[in-house]
C-alpha cells in the first residue's frame, strides 16, 4: 500500500490536514505533492515539487488535499477535501485529526484554472492537434505574420496559438480531427480542429464554437450552395440568423444595432465562416469569388432573431424545429436597405408599405427571382400585433401586397427592357417564390422603419438553391 | 531581447494538401477536339452556338456539353465526359 496526498499551501484546507498527513506519514509511505510551493508543509520538511502539475494532471486532481490510495500501480480509494471518516477509510489509519472539524470541503486544484487543463493537455500529448505548427520568433508580430500568409480577411486575426485552438475546442463535445465536410472551392477537408483555428482567428470565444460548426455543416448542406455563392458575380454572402436559447446564452445581440457592430457573438460566428472559406477552401476574391461589387456583410453578417414576444413564431419554428430549439439559418444575402414607413397605423397599410420596398430587390421589374429577409422592427411590429396579425397573416399580407400584374413587368413595360418573359404578361405574378421571404423580428425601438436584406438571384432556382436551417448541438 | 519563439497553427486546408499542375495549352488546334460547356445560365446555350458555327467554319471538331445548374459546381461525370473526350474546353457563362 502507497499513499498519495496533492496539496497546495494556499489552500486553507491543506493546512488544516498538516498535523494528518504527519500522523499518516508515520505508519504509511506518503507521497507528498504541492501544487505552488515545495517548502509546504514546513513540519513534514516540504513536499514534492509538483508546480509543473504534472502529476496532479496524471492523478486527475481536481480538489485539494485529495488522498489516493495506491495498491501497486493501481487506484483503490480516493478522497478530496477533509473528511474524517474517509480519510481515515482511504489511509487505513484510525483516529486521524484529533480536535479537527470532521469535515470542511477542499478548495479547487490549480489543474482547473482557467486554461489549465487546455495548457496541461497540450504539454502531455492528451490533446493532438495535427496542423502544421509555424514559429513565429518575438519580436515578429504575429498579426502581421497571419496578414503576409494570406489568413486574413482584411482586419487582424486573433493568432491561432496551440493553446487558444485548445481552448476553442474545449468548447465543443466533437473530436479535433472529426471531418466537418469539404470546403469549396478547393473542396478541402475541414476537421474540427481547423474550424477552430478559424473561429480563434475571427475572435470567437470557446461557447459561440457550437453556432461555428452548425453554421460551417449548413453551408456545405448541398441545397445552400455554398460554391455557387461564393463564386457569385452578384453582391449576396452568407447571412447567419441565430435562434433558440444559444442566442441569449452567449449574449447575442437581437436589439438595437443588431446588423451593426459592437457584439462579439453576432461579429465573430459570421465572420468564422467566412474565415473558413478563404484559408481552408481557398475562396479569395478575385480568384473563385468573382463578386462584381461585395458588400460588407461578406466580413460577417450574423444576429439573433427577437424572440421577446411569445406570441411571434420564430424563424426556426416557422421552418419546422421545435420551440426551444438552438438552430442556425443561413440565407444567401446582400447589404441591408430600409424601408421608412412611419405613417401606416394599420396592419394592411403597413404590409402594403413594407411590400414596396421588397418589390425592389434584385430589380422592381423581376419576379420570382431573388428572394429576401424581411427584419421588422418592434415599432413595427407593434402595429402588426395591435391588429391582431402574427407571422402568417404578415406573410399572406405581404405575399397579396406585393403580387402584380405580369403586363407591368414583362420586357419593355413601363419603359424599362429588363423584366420578365412576355408570355407571363396576363398572369398575376408573385414577387417571391415560396419559402424564400424570410420574415423575422430584429432590431431595437424608436423607429418606425423595417429592413430589407436582398437575396441571390440563384434564388430563382427554387429546387437547387434554399435558405436551410439547422438544429446547433454541443 | 526577448528570444523566446511564438506558435501558431496552419489555419489553412494544409493538412488535405494536393497540388495540381496547370495543364499547357495545345500549340496548335488543328485535329483538336474542342468541348464547348454550357453553364445552364440563360442565354448560355445562344453564346456557345455561336462559338460552335465560328469553330466549325474554321474547320474545328466540337462536342457539346452541359452542366445541370449554373449555382453549383459541375457533376463528376460531365467533367470525366469532357476530360476523355475533348481536347480543349470553353466554359459559357453568358447572362
Amino acid at each position: 500500500m502507497e499513499l498519495v496526498a496533492v496539496v497546495k499551501r494556499d489552500c486553507e484546507t491543506c493546512r488544516l490536514v498538516e498535523p494528518v498527513l504527519a500522523q499518516i506519514r508515520a505508519r504509511t509511505p506518503l507521497a507528498l505533492y504541492s501544487q505552488d510551493d515545495p517548502a509546504f508543509p514546513e513540519t513534514l520538511g516540504g513536499s514534492l515539487d509538483d508546480t509543473a502539475l504534472a502529476r496532479s494532471w496524471r492523478l486527475n486532481i481536481e480538489i485539494v488535499p485529495t488522498l489516493i490510495r495506491f495498491e501497486g500501480d493501481k487506484e483503490v480509494a480516493r478522497i478530496a477535501g477533509w473528511d474524517r471518516a474517509e480519510w481515515e477509510r482511504v489511509a487505513q489509519h484510525p483516529k486521524l485529526g484529533p480536535g479537527l472539524p470532521a469535515f470542511q470541503p477542499g478548495c479547487g486544484s490549480l489543474t482547473q484554472d482557467p486554461g489549465m487543463p487546455e495548457r496541461l493537455a497540450l504539454a502531455h500529448g492528451d490533446l493532438h492537434l495535427k496542423s502544421r505548427r509555424i514559429d513565429v520568433a518575438d519580436p515578429e508580430d504575429a498579426i502581421e505574420v497571419a496578414y503576409d500568409r494570406g489568413w486574413s480577411d482584411g482586419l487582424p486575426v486573433v493568432p491561432p496559438t496551440p493553446l487558444r485552438v485548445a481552448m476553442m475546442l474545449s468548447g465543443t463535445t466533437r473530436r479535433p480531427d472529426e471531418v466537418i465536410g469539404l470546403i469549396p472551392p478547393n473542396l478541402s477537408e475541414c476537421t474540427v480542429e481547423k474550424a477552430a483555428a478559424n473561429a480563434v482567428m475571427a475572435g470567437c470565444r470557446p461557447e459561440y464554437f457550437p453556432a461555428v460548426l452548425a453554421v460551417i455543416e449548413t453551408a456545405l448542406d448541398p441545397k445552400f450552395s455554398m460554391h455557387g455563392l461564393l463564386a457569385t458575380l452578384w453582391f449576396a454572402g452568407p447571412v447567419v440568423i441565430i435562434n433558440g436559447p444559444i442566442a441569449k446564452r452567449i449574449g447575442m445581440n437581437s436589439g438595437g444595432n443588431a446588423f451593426g457592430q459592437g457584439n462579439r457573438a453576432n461579429a465573430t460566428i459570421g465572420r468564422a465562416l467566412q474565415l473558413v472559406i478563404r484559408n481552408v477552401g481557398g475562396g479569395i476574391p478575385g480568384g473563385v469569388d468573382r463578386a462584381v461589387f461585395g458588400n460588407p456583410g461578406k466580413y460577417t453578417f450574423c444576429f439573433a432573431e427577437d424572440e421577446s414576444d411569445p406570441d411571434w413564431t420564430p424563424l426556426n419554428v416557422a421552418r419546422g424545429f421545435k420551440s426551444g430549439t438552438s438552430t442556425v439559418t443561413l440565407f444567401h444575402g446582400d447589404g441591408v436597405q430600409g424601408i421608412a414607413a412611419g405613417r401606416s397605423r394599420t396592419p394592411e397599410g403597413l404590409a402594403r408599405s413594407l411590400a414596396m420596398g421588397l418589390a425592389a430587390v434584385c430589380h422592381p421589374k423581376l419576379a420570382e427571382w431573388s428572394g429576401a429577409i424581411l427584419a421588422i422592427s418592434p415599432d413595427h411590429y407593434a402595429i402588426f400585433r395591435s391588429g391582431g396579425w402574427r407571422r402568417a397573416e404578415i406573410e399572406a399580407g405581404l405575399r397579396e401586397a406585393l403580387r402584380r400584374p405580369g403586363r407591368d413587368l414583362v420586357y419593355g413595360a413601363l419603359g424599362v427592357e429588363e423584366g420578365i418573359d412576355p408570355a407571363r404578361a396576363e398572369e398575376m405574378v408573385d414577387k417571391f417564390n415560396p419559402g424564400t421571404l424570410l420574415v423575422v423580428r430584429a432590431g431595437g425601438r424608436g423607429g418606425l422603419m423595417s429592413a430589407v436584406i436582398g437575396g441571390w438571384p440563384a434564388q430563382r432556382k427554387k429546387t437547387e438553391v434554399q435558405p436551410v436551417t439547422r438544429e446547433i448541438s454541443p | 531581447m526577448n528570444t523566446q519563439t511564438y506558435q501558431m497553427l496552419d489555419p489553412t486546408g494544409e493538412l488535405a494538401a494536393e497540388r495540381r499542375t496547370r495543364r499547357a495549352p495545345p500549340a496548335s488546334l488543328e485535329g483538336a477536339t474542342i468541348g464547348l460547356m454550357s453553364i445552364s445560365k440563360e442565354r448560355s446555350r445562344e453564346f456557345l452556338d455561336t462559338m460552335e458555327r465560328l469553330l466549325t467554319g474554321r474547320g474545328l471538331k466540337i462536342e457539346r456539353f452541359e452542366k445541370p445548374t449554373h449555382t453549383k459546381p459541375a457533376p463528376e461525370p460531365v467533367v470525366q465526359a469532357i476530360v476523355e473526350r475533348c481536347d480543349v474546353v470553353v466554359v459559357g457563362l453568358a447572362d
